[in-house]
């Protein structure tokens, strides 16, 4: 598979409405979420979305309930109509798109695995996984072999001829993902996909989907409203309020310069020493002659366990050649774990 | 007190009214009746040819295949041997050639309303448009009394099969149409958007989604449709449409008790088989929502 490409989204608009179009000028000069609604009885669902998501990574989009996190990824599809704004895949505006171009475009270069798994329940896991290829039109049998391959390797071997509601939720949603793997599309969209499942599970599907992503490397979009998850899966976080992006980066960015107070709040209770990473925190003035090592780009935690198993109090961070970069100890490691008082 | 009686239309004009539309709809079935009764020739054929093949053949035969076939939807010995007792007790009351003529006229008008009512249904169901067109004349379809629409069926068509299976398919075909449109409409939206998501087109999605998934509810209404349409052979045993109606009919008219009684259980136990075998079976097409996990 060919470098995976990215997706743009510039200046996304969506008003829900019947004159969503006229909204737009009132939108953009500054009227707010309610007073639109109050004055005018139209919703902004999205106001001046903008984000550059990278091919091969994943861009997770998070905000609470409300925020219009749903509403963006169905934009990548088109499943919603944007009112205006593009959204860019290499060279092709999905927005402008024909309904045979988007069908073709839906089949061939998007999957999408959804919160309440929306598998079809009158078919085996099997059929559910095959169904992307089949309306595309590949052969039966080739449509198996493929399938077969992603079944087995969400872990559903031996499943194939048991139907949705046979299994259990994070299983259902095993055969989601293989469902949506096995389209073999470029992108991945997943919506609130493991939001719905109990907290081990999800764990537990967190895992497998990052490490089909390390073989895989898609361009995944994946929504949530639990920072915890962004932060583990994000290469990028977009956190979204009232339909806006308040900010983007990655998960370190976010955790260490939180854009406001609402972001501030959010992140005041995450393991910090599971986002921040040893290159952030280390000392680049000096490098120790002897001592333990630490490799460049790990996180905190990991750093502290080092520290714990051999009771030394400072380590040199190396690169990927073993060349010492910085010098990391236990009393810079400990304080950026703890949350600071300030916040 | 002139206007405490209700201004209706004096006799004289009422009656130039009805003449008027009467003769003109006189004048319409002259012109047109022939075409419209070539125009459904086939399907008389088709009716008649279902007939013979049920009277002429063996009973012996006949039994087996209808026991087969309840055993093939049904898959239960119980309703299996409940069908052949009631079939032999038909029989031996002499009612097997009446019962056949009325199974061949049920079996034609339910595959009409079938073959008629789904598409009328999906197209209901795809626009609101539509079933705000067609929910009223449903309405009117089903409580129009069945005697007043008789009237224009035998005008045209005179007496006979054809304006039977015409106003068996009349009274029935209602809640097939219904409840096609009502099991498309009830398919989860969460599942239609993941058809959309992969790409589906207009008519793989009903094919492989919708229709699938209706299917419990278009049984149902398939079920209904074969309960009205053996009521409605009574009925249209009036307009000439043999078996056990004309026999119910004739019971009504000479005060024969037994008789009457012995049909009127005919048409039950035909009723009871094609319920539970049908039922059956669309519970069998189910099955997948039998088990659940846990």
């Amino acid at each position: 598979m060919a470098e995976a490409t990215g997706i743009e989204v510039r200046n996304l608009y969506k008003i829900f409405g019947p004159d969503g179009k006229e909204m737009v000028q009132k939108v953009k000069d500054g009227i707010s979420k309610t007073e639109l609604n109050e004055k005018f009885n139209h919703v902004l669902g999205l106001n001046d979305i903008n984000i550059s998501m990278p091919g091969g990574k994943i861009q997770v989009v998070m905000g609470l309930s409300g925020s219009g996190k749903s509403t963006l990824i169905r934009h990548i599809n088109r499943l919603i109509d944007p009112t205006a704004g593009e959204v860019l895949y290499g060279n092709d505006d999905v927005c402008k798109m024909s309904q045979k171009e988007l069908r073709e475009f839906r089949r061939h270069k998007t999957a999408m695995v959804f919160q309440k798994f929306a598998l079809l329940p009158h078919r085996t896991v099997m059929k559910n996984a095959v169904y992307g290829l089949e309306i595309q039109g590949v052969p039966a049998k080739e449509a198996e072999e493929r399938a077969a391959r992603w079944i087995a390797r969400v872990g559903l071997e031996g499943f194939e001829d048991h139907y949705p509601n046979q299994l259990s939720g994070g299983m259902q949603q095993r055969v989601g993902l293989a469902r949506a793997l096995t389209n073999d599309a470029d992108i991945l969209l997943m919506d609130e996909a493991f939001s719905a499942l109990d907290p081990l599970i999800r764990m537990d599907m967190q895992t497998v989907l990052l490490d089909l992503q390390e073989e895989l490397h898609k361009t995944i979009v994946f929504i949530t409203h639990d920072l915890d998850e962004a932060l583990r899966l994000g290469d990028r976080i977009a956190i979204l309020r009232d339909g806006a992006v308040i900010q983007q980066g990655t998960g370190q960015d976010i955790v260490l310069k939180p854009a406001d107070g609402y972001i501030a709040d959010f992140v005041k209770e995450v393991n910090r020493g599971r986002v921040i990473l040893v290159d952030t925190v280390m000392d680049t003035s000096r490098t120790l002659e002897n001592g333990p090592t630490i490799s460049s780009g790990i996180l905190l935690e990991e750093a502290a366990r080092t520290f714990a198993d051999t009771g030394e109090g400072e380590a040199n961070i190396v690169n990927e050649d073993g060349r010492p970069i910085g010098v990391l100890n236990v009393h810079d490691t400990i304080y950026a774990m703890v949350t600071p008082a300030t916040h | 007190m002139d206007w405490i009686e209700f201004p209706s239309l004096g006799r004289t004009d009422l009656l130039a009214i009805k003449k008027t539309i009467d003769g003109s709809f006189r004048g319409f079935t002259r012109t047109y009746g022939d075409y419209i009764d070539n125009f459904f020739n086939p399907l008389q054929d088709f009716l008649v040819f279902l007939e013979n093949l049920l009277i002429n053949s063996p009973w012996p035969i006949i039994l087996a295949v209808f026991a087969l076939a309840v055993y093939f939807l049904s898959r239960k010995i119980s309703v299996t041997v409940g069908t052949v007792l009631a079939l032999v007790f038909i029989g031996v009351f002499g009612l097997w050639e009446d019962t056949m003529r009325t199974v061949a006229m049920v079996t034609v008008c339910t595959l009409l309303a079938i073959v008629l009512g789904m598409p009328i249904g999906i197209v209901m169901a795809r626009s609101d448009r539509v079933q705000g067109f067609v929910n009223p004349i449903l309405d009117l379809m089903q409580t129009m009394p069945s005697f007043v629409y008789l009237i224009p069926v035998v005008m045209i068509f005179g007496i006979g099969k054809v304006p039977g299976l015409i106003a068996v398919v009349i009274y029935a075909i209602p809640p097939m149409i219904r409840l096609t449109n009502l099991g498309i409409r009830l398919v989860d939206t969460d599942v239609l958007e993941a058809a959309d998501a992969f790409g589906s087109s207009a008519r793989q999605k009903l094919m492989n989604v919708q229709l699938p998934l209706a299917l419990p509810t278009i049984m149902a209404g398939i079920n209904q449709c074969i309960m009205m349409s053996l009521s409605m052979v009574v009925v249209a045993s009036m307009i000439g449409v043999r078996g056990l109606g004309q026999e119910v009919l004739v019971a009504i008219n000479n005060q024969y008790l037994t008789a009457g009684m012995l049909s009127g259980l005919s048409i039950v136990a035909i009723a009871i088989i094609f319920d539970r075998a049908t039922q059956a079976y669309g519970k069998r097409l189910q099955k997948h929502s039998e088990v659940v996990h846990g």
